[in-house]
């Protein structure tokens, strides 16, 4: 039960990876200057938010324009795809070989991408509410706030995509496997963001 | 060469259980404030509390379980992360006080 040295916070790919799990310390310590300076970003864009929550300008508010079964819906979409990535990350940490590495990152794809329909089947229906951002204070950063973290996800399905087929054609190399730790990370990060959007947004606006 | 493999296994199984054990809790953590807003039934402050509670407690379950955080991170990791969190804390707090505490003084310089 000796555990191995912690490299960097986050699943480390071990020993017995050799001299990928020794380049993987930088490389992960850089993407997590990213993710903290994201996350940065994400507090102001909700301060900005949370201060102009009353600014409807008798326009629609949170009670005309959200819905709730549609967002718990969403919540457990991204849920599922972090479980689906936690397992592509032991896949690859432990093998055996790349297909089954590349099985859930396919289902974490396939969730992200019904995650982004719902979102976009909200945003319709907002539209068709007379929620356009164009209509207050407060619709301008909400849809400053929401499609921003949408933005992420579909950003990290494009990610996907690209490291699916830099495994296929290369296999997995160095590059490859610092690839997916890497959107290991950014996927994770996103569900934690969805967490305070679905709180403070969603929950706390309907309360 | 048997000797290594099972400790691989048990850090395997180890490593599969804290993702188990994240969703679940995850899920516990959703499904609560979530019924709770639809059913309704509890005073409005009661119920933004619990939310904001809950809602912290699952980012440090996802902290803990699926971002693998914990006390054994090397130092600058670790410093990376909560001055961070200094940052935001004292940017989104600051932010939000400063313009409740305008919005409270325009409103009531409105008044006659």
């Amino acid at each position: 039960m000796n555990r191995e040295a912690v490299r960097h916070p986050g699943l480390n790919l071990g020993a017995a990876h050799g001299r990928d799990d020794e380049a993987a310390e930088r490389v992960m310590f850089g993407f997590w200057v990213f993710l903290m300076s994201d996350a940065i970003l994400f507090g102001m864009v909700f301060a900005t938010y949370v201060t102009s929550v009353h600014a409807t300008a008798g326009g629609p508010g949170p009670h005309q324009l959200y819905d709730i079964t549609s967002v718990f819906v969403e919540t457990l979409l991204l849920l599922a795809s972090s479980f689906t990535f936690g397992m592509a990350s032991l896949a690859l940490k432990y093998g055996p070989g790349k297909g089954r590495l590349a099985g859930w990152m396919i289902a974490t794809l396939a969730l992200g991408i019904g995650f982004l329909a719902l979102e976009v089947h909200d945003f319709t229906a907002m539209f068709a509410a007379g929620g356009v951002p164009s209509r207050s204070g407060f619709l301008s950063a909400f849809f400053d706030l929401v499609p921003l973290h949408g933005l992420h996800v579909a950003a990290g399905c494009v990610w996907l995509v690209c490291l699916l087929g830099q495994i296929a054609r290369y296999g997995l190399d160095t590059q490859a496997k610092l690839g997916v730790m890497r959107l290991a990370l950014f996927w994770h990060f996103l569900d934690i963001i969805w967490i305070m959007i679905f709180s403070v947004v969603y929950l706390a606006g309907l309360a | 060469m048997s000797a290594p493999l099972s400790d691989r296994d048990q850090a395997r199984r180890r490593e599969f259980h804290s993702y188990v054990w994240g969703a679940g809790l995850a899920l516990v953590l959703t499904v609560v404030p979530f019924a709770l807003v639809h059913w309704g039934g509890i005073p409005r402050i009661d119920l933004l509390v619990t939310i904001g509670v809950l809602a912290l407690v699952q980012l440090l379950v996802h902290f803990r379980f699926f971002l693998h955080i914990g006390f054994r991170q090397k130092r600058e990791d670790l410093q990376l992360i909560l001055f961070s969190a200094l940052l935001l804390t004292i940017m989104v707090s600051g932010t939000i006080w400063i313009m409740a505490s305008l919005a409270l003084r325009m409103t009531l310089a409105a008044q006659p």
